[in-house]
């Protein structure tokens, strides 16, 4: 019986050690939410009418299994979340009401937690216009999906990769009217019009991120959550293209030329003010040129004075 | 002083060319390093001196086919004229006579004539500057001022960038001409006699 006993606890041990390690999401089609709600439909007995019945699925509430299952909270079933009264169907009406857990519920004040800075996240984002607008209903999930959120910037080594990752947060609203009335009650120009004053809009959308120029930077944070007004977006291209030479030349030549199309005239020309700077660009250059201009300078002082001296005597 | 001693050297439209050429190239010197050093704030606005530089490269460029052509169809070019025999040893003379010779009562070893307007030393250095280190500076210039005619990429390093290096560089060393060029114009029958010569044409030469 004792043997039979510690087999018992064995097997059930690892049967746990198995389930934790599993993924709840591995199977959608047999997992009690997924099996709808991966579907663009989806199958119930309506016991009213004692019928089965086919419908369509709300495609905002459509669960994408192959994100979902790459998302850091992978490892968590809807109903660690989501109330476990949703295993019925059909789903209470109250239930739309009950209070979700927000990110730093989990998150907040714990250790193993630390280097992701949540906290100072916060801080950082009440200064923000989403929250100067919204206030606490613009919570985290607008932008930072739960079921998929990957951190994209720590982990990928593309720069085009993380750029479209994090981009893809703000256009999913600022791209998308429905969504963007949901926080701001109007509709707007899309972002493509907005951003007509931004030469070589495409590239610029695929290599930077929109937060390179509507935050406000702060060194202690990997990624800055202070969102500005639109008014106090960056508009100087130096910021960008002066610190690296290569920027710099690509917006020396665009500026020059597009100064030209607007002035193509002789004096349009010579008044155009674009520069570049040369040598003391290179830091090697710059000594070495200091050096022999010190060492001409001293060579002519040292000559004279031996003029001065020789005519003296 | 008797007229003997003096040759017309410079006629009117060296003394012409030399004139903008100076002036220009001065005002060059002084804009470039203001763009080089990075200042955005002087008692000119910085825009201001683009705009100067850009003028001032204009009218030098035009001003060199001045010299160009200038010597091309005037007999000044025969100053210009390199010797092969003793090639290097000329120069070297001539630069013994400044570092020593004149100061122990050596005579110039290549006293200006109406055949020799130019001592070898000066000679090979003003073809260089003139020859080289100018058409570089006009080249890399007119570059900067039409990036389209620039090479995307050399080597992955960008064209502008080669082409902003190539023309700060050469201003330097004609910045370093002009100081050197200046202080030895000074070396005369007085510190400012050679400076009266360029602007009336007379130099007074040394007859033995």
């Amino acid at each position: 019986m004792k043997v039979f006993l510690s087999i018992l606890l064995f097997l059930s041990c690892f049967t746990f050690a198995t389930r934790t390690m599993a993924q709840y999401y591995d199977d959608p089609k047999n997992h009690d939410c997924l099996k709808c709600h991966s579907q663009q439909t989806y199958s119930f007995h309506n016991d009213m009418m004692d019928t089965e019945q086919k419908r369509l699925m709300n495609p905002y509430l459509i669960i994408d299994t192959i994100q979902l299952r790459n998302g850091v909270h992978h490892n968590f079933d809807c109903t660690d979340c989501h109330s476990y009264e949703y295993t019925t169907y059909p789903h209470t009406a109250t239930l739309k009401l009950e209070p979700l857990s927000t990110c730093l519920d989990c998150h907040g004040g714990d250790e193993s937690y630390a280097k992701y800075e949540f906290e100072k996240v916060q801080e950082e984002f009440q200064k923000s216009i989403h929250y100067k607008v919204y206030g606490d209903n613009f919570t985290c999930a607008k932008c930072h999906n739960q079921h998929y959120y990957a951190p994209a910037a720590r982990n990928s080594s593309s720069v085009v990769e993380i750029v479209e990752y994090s981009n893809k947060m703000c256009l999913s609203c600022h791209n998308d009217m429905k969504r963007f009335s949901l926080v701001s009650g109007e509709t707007k120009p899309t972002v493509v019009a907005i951003h007509d004053w931004l030469p070589n809009q495409e590239l610029h959308f695929q290599h930077v991120r929109c937060i390179e120029c509507h935050t406000v930077v702060v060194d202690s944070l990997m990624v800055s959550h202070n969102i500005l007004s639109k008014e106090n977006a960056l508009r100087r291209c130096a910021e960008c293209h002066s610190a690296n030479s290569m920027l710099k030349a690509s917006l020396y030549k665009y500026q020059n030329l597009q100064e030209r199309a607007e002035d193509g005239s002789v004096l349009g020309m010579l008044s155009n003010e674009n520069y570049v700077i040369g040598s003391h660009q290179i830091p090697a250059l710059k000594i070495l040129s200091l050096i022999i201009f010190f060492a001409a300078l001293a060579g002519i002082i040292i000559h004279l004075t031996f003029r001065i001296i020789i005519k003296k005597k | 002083m008797s007229s003997e001693n003096k040759i017309y050297f410079y006629p009117l439209w060296l003394r012409i060319w030399h004139g903008i050429n100076a002036l220009g190239i001065i005002l060059l010197i002084i804009t470039g390093i203001s763009m080089n050093s990075g200042f955005e704030k002087s008692f000119i606005s910085f825009k201001l001196i683009i705009t100067v530089h850009n003028y001032a490269g204009v009218i030098v460029t035009l001003n060199y086919l001045v010299y160009l052509f200038g010597n091309l169809f005037t007999s000044n070019k025969k100053f210009y004229i390199v010797k092969p025999k003793n090639f290097l040893k000329r120069p070297m003379k001539q630069a013994y006579y400044y570092a020593w010779g004149m100061f122990h009562g050596m005579q110039a070893p290549y006293p200006l004539s109406e055949k020799r307007k130019f001592n070898p030393l000066q000679k090979y250095t003003y073809i260089a500057v003139m020859y080289l280190v100018v058409p570089m500076v006009i080249v890399s210039g007119i570059g900067l001022m039409f990036p389209e005619l620039i090479f995307n990429k050399i080597y992955n390093i960008s064209g502008v960038l080669i082409t902003a290096v190539t023309h700060s560089a050469m201003g330097f060393f004609i910045s370093i001409f002009l100081l050197i060029h200046l202080y030895i114009a000074s070396i005369g029958k007085s510190p400012v006699d050679n400076f009266r010569s360029i602007i009336n044409g007379w130099h007074h030469i040394t007859k033995k």
